[in-house]
This record gives structure tokens, sequence and C-alpha cells, in this order.
């Protein structure tokens, strides 16, 4: 039981219920859909992009809590961010929720993150967490694409 | 192992008469099936996943290992003693086939994978012969993805129409909109018997009188049907009957198609290979008999034998006496679960078989699904492969229960007690 506590912690479930930057962004200018066949989760990123900083981030869609927490924290975590350190968050965060070993990334650079440490024991739910990464990756990289977990 | 020193399967009781009156020994069946007795972290494994794929008892897991154990051969045309074996085994199941479905004759039966190939198989033969530019082929709303895209796949290579007959907010097919949609451009009509997500048991009986009024032949899905009630083709009077082994206690890999004889031999042959031909040369090919026509290959003969072990092993206990027991088990889970504040079902046809999908408010089904696993109970959540069902009911997935006939109360007790953990975890 411990282990779906560490899954579904306190922090997850409110990022679940009370989603952070949720909806449609005006004069979006990168934007990229997400789609998790497995479990139906759809998601759609939205995001500003001025230079190389992410001026604004958003999101909508529907997905079980760990795709609706992670879209919400990754959007409070990039509002601000140069695109390397989007770069460099996304790969901290998939190192997280998909090594083997406990991640050698301090508490510090961590963050919020760290309450996705628990899908690891959850290989059925990676996909789950890491969609809205991919799916922002995907918004800065090429618009206007839809990208799957398959 | 040695297969021989096994358990034996599951032995007859007695007479049809005694079968029926014999009370149902749950207990009893459950040792057949070796799977069923493991813990699952930590709990005993509750499989209610059956509408996905049942699990097998040891008489089928035997009849599997004796098969590659003793007489594995490539079958027909060997003069070899173990091809003989293999052969009269493969087509010993073709008349166990026939007579579970009481298909007229053997040669009406053509092994397939599964379902899915076998509505391909009558997609791609069916339409080469009979359906033109400007013809419809007429499906429901509730249609498994696999009798929906080979019809769109099919529609759209030979520019004919694909048309939907709706259903109800119950998951009930409208049958006075599905008269509505055979016209004189109908060429084919493909239904499911039970719906995958919802459970629902279609009229097919009344479906096919309504199209054979109109000189419409009827292809029937009936993957979930097989598993759950007694089929008969020759009362349903169907054109086409396809079903999967793996969904009625039978290996993966293998399904059936069942054609009427007169429409399989005015069909072209769907691939071409080995074992489906008379004669070959260079400048024309004349294609075998029924059903040999449809059978490129190499078949999977273990599958066929392990399919035949496992229409055995189902006609011991009996289907009517298995539909019985379902039917319980669909009642008592319909009353439990929607005694339960913030579920709600989706799909709640007066006639049901096997399915029980439900919505928890507030909490999204792969959730539910994760949660309910770490209780050791295995349900499906997600589509379904119905998207446009979950589209209808405006819903992105469900968790589906769905249940054979080795499941008990205790089992559904055990989900209800998990469905309440998942509200704790999520309040």
């Amino acid at each position: 039981m411990d282990e779906l506590r560490d899954l579904y912690q306190e922090m997850l479930l409110d990022h679940h219920r009370h989603p952070r930057n949720y909806g449609k962004l005006d004069g979006a200018n990168r934007r990229a859909q997400g789609y998790n066949p497995l479990c139906g989760d759809k998601v759609t990123i939205y995001l500003l992009l001025s230079g190389d900083v992410i001026e604004n981030i958003a999101f909508e869609g529907s997905g079980c809590a760990i795709c609706t927490a992670s879209c919400s924290v990754m959007t409070e975590l990039l509002k601000g961010k140069t695109l390397g350190d989007a770069e460099k968050l996304f790969g901290v965060f998939h190192d997280l929720v998909t090594s083997d070993t406990a991640s050698e990334v301090d508490a510090d650079t961590l963050g919020k993150l760290a309450i996705f440490a628990g899908v690891r024991e959850f290989p059925m739910r990676i996909k789950c967490a890491t969609l809205a990464w991919h799916t922002m990756r995907a918004a800065l990289t090429q618009a206007d694409q839809t990208v799957t977990t398959e | 192992m040695n297969p021989r020193k096994n358990r034996a399967p599951h032995t007859p009781r007695g007479t049809s008469g005694g079968a029926a009156s014999a009370a149902y020994d749950v207990t009893r069946i459950r040792r057949d099936f070796p799977i069923l007795h493991q813990e699952i972290h930590g709990k005993p494994l509750v499989y209610l996943d059956n509408a996905a794929t049942t699990q097998k008892p040891q008489a089928v897991i035997d009849a599997l290992t004796r098969y590659y154990s003793l007489d594995n051969s490539n079958v027909h045309r060997g003069v070899h003693t173990l091809s003989m074996r293999a052969t009269q085994a493969y087509e010993a199941a073709r008349q166990k086939v026939a007579s579970f479905i009481n298909a007229a004759d053997p040669a009406e039966i053509v092994f397939v994978r599964g379902s899915t190939e076998g509505i391909n198989l009558v997609a791609c033969s069916y339409t080469r012969c009979c359906i033109r530019e400007g013809d419809e082929v007429l499906i429901t709303a509730m249609e498994h993805h696999s009798n929906i895209v080979p019809w769109q796949i099919l529609c759209e290579e030979r520019g004919a129409r694909l048309r939907v007959a709706p259903m109800n907010l119950e998951g009930e097919l409208l049958l006075d909109e599905f008269e509505k949609l055979l016209t004189p451009k109908t060429r084919l009509v493909a239904v499911v018997y039970v719906s995958n997500s919802l459970g629902t048991v279609n009229p097919v009986g009344e479906i096919v009188a309504l199209a054979h009024a109109k000189g419409i032949p009827v292809l029937i899905d009936g993957a979930q049907a097989t598993p759950h009630m007694a089929v008969d083709v020759q009362a349903l009077d169907c054109d086409f009957f396809v079903f999967s082994g793996h969904k009625m206690y039978g290996p993966t890999g293998i399904g059936v198609v069942y054609g009427r004889r007169a429409l399989l031999e005015k069909m072209p042959p769907y691939q071409g290979g080995g074992d489906m031909i008379a004669s070959v040369t260079f400048e024309k090919t004349t294609y075998n008999t029924l059903p040999y026509k449809f059978e490129a290959g190499t078949p999977h003969v273990a599958g066929v034998i392990g399919l035949g072990a496992a229409i055995d092993y189902i006609q011991s206990i009996g289907l009517p006496r298995i539909a019985t027991h379902e039917r319980g088990l669909v009642a008592y889970a319909t009353q439990e679960l929607t005694s339960l504040p913030g579920v709600r079902l989706i799909g709640t046809a007066k006639e049901k078989a096997s399915v029980v999908s439900f919505v928890l408010e507030g909490v999204h089904p792969h959730d539910v699904g994760t949660i309910l696993d770490r209780e050791g109970i295995a349900v499906r959540t997600g589509h379904h492969c119905t998207q446009p069902v979950m589209d209808f009911f405006g819903v992105p997935a469900t968790s589906r229960a769905s249940f054979g006939l080795y499941n008990t109360r205790a089992e559904i007790d055990a989900l209800v007690a998990a469905i309440a953990r998942v509200k704790e975890v999520f309040q």
C-alpha cells in the first residue's frame, strides 16, 4: 500500500484536482497534441515562445491523475524558463520516472518533480507521466504535431 | 513435466438432464485453472478481464503439450504416421467446432488467427466478389474497431459507403433505425453479437430476419458470445459467424470463420499459398475445395487442437449452466456497483452478458485500474477498442469487469471493496 501512497501523493492529487495553467493559451505560437492510446489521455500543450524564453505555457485535455498532475507541474516549472532549462528538466524528469536506480539528482534540482518519483514503481504508468513532457518538446520542435506514447 | 501425469480435466457430470440439475461447483471448476491460484501484490488474484482473454484450463494446456510432445507434424498430404495423427486431430477439431456452433457442414468452418482476421477475411474476399461502387455496408454504433476498420478500408477501396445503425443511452441497438438503414444498396450487414465494452446482447435473430427479408447477408462478430451462450448458426440463419479461441478458454492465435457454403463457394481466396490450391502452374492455379481454399499456409495446428479441447471443456460443464452462473454474476455486480455512490455504469441494456463497464466520478479509469491491481484485481481500463462507443457516452475510457465461468460472488465483493479503496486514495 505504501507504493500506492507514494504514487498518489497529496500534492499530486492536488494538481489533479486543481490543475494549474489549464485552458487554451491566447496568443500561443507553439502548440502540440499528445495522445496516449493505451488509456485515452489526450492533452494539448500551448506555448508562447519569445526568443528562447518560454513566456507562457498552458495545457488542456483529459487524462488520468498522473497525466494531469504532470502537465500541471510542468507548466508551473517551465514558465519563464529558457529552452536550455526546459531540455535539462526534460532529462531530469525522464530519468526520475524511468531509471531503475534512485535519481542522483539532488532535491533542489528536482523541486516539485519529486512528487513523481513513485511512478517508477508502476511501469504501466510511466507514459502517463511523460506524455506532458514529450508533447511540450514536440511543441517546441515541430509545431502542430500530434505525439503519441506508442 | 509429464503431460500424462497431470490431474484429469474437469469431467462431465453424467447425462445432460443430470448435469443441468447439478449444483454449479465453482470451487471445483477453479481447480481446473492453474493460473488462478496465485497472489498479485500479496493478494489473491481476482481475474475479471475475461472479455480481453480468458484463462486456460489444464485440459487445454495438456492438449497443447501432448500435441507438441507426441504428435507434432505438418498437416495434410504427409504419408507418415505423425502427419496422419496431426491431420486427424486437426480435422477432428474442425468437426468439433462445426457441431459446437451447429454448422451444417465442417467444410463451412475456416480456421484463422482470430475474430479480427475472420472479419478481414470476409471483408477482403466477399467485397471482391460482391461489393461495388455505391454499395453500402451496415454496421452498428457499438462495434469493436475490428468490425469497423476492415469495412472502412474496403469501402474506401471500392467506393462503397459504410453506414452505422445507432443505439440508445442504455447501449441497445435501435432496431427501427437499423431497419431504415437497410436500403436497396446494402450488400452486407456486420454486427456484434455481444458488445465487448457494454455487454449488450444484440437481437441477432431479428437482425438476420430483417436483413434477409431484403436479401442482405449478415456477418455476426461472435467473439464475446461463444464463451457465454450456446450458438446455433443454422437457427440464427446468419451467413457468416466469426469467433476467437482465446476468449473461450482456448489458445491465442486461433479463430474461426463460419460461412454459408454457397457464399464461401462464390468468394475468391483470401490469401494465396500452400494448402489452398488444387494445382499450380505458372499459367493458372486451380483452387482447393472448401474450407482449404481459405486456409493458405501451414495452419496453427496446435491452436486448433487446443480450441477443440476448450470446446470439450466448455461442454463438460454446459453452456446453459455457464450462462446461468454468469447471469447471476452480472446481476450481482450490477446491483453492488450501482449501490456505490459516484459509480456510473456504462451499458445498461436489458439483455447483457458478462460485462460490467463503469466510471468512478472524479477518478480516471487508468487510476482505478492501477489501484485495483494493487488489490490483486485485474480489470481492463481504457477504450476497449471501441472509441466511438466512448465518444457516444462522453467518457474517455471506462473500467470494465468481465466475468468467466470460474468467477465468484466473493470476487465481486473484492472488487467492490477495492473500489472503496480507490475512493479512499482519491478523497
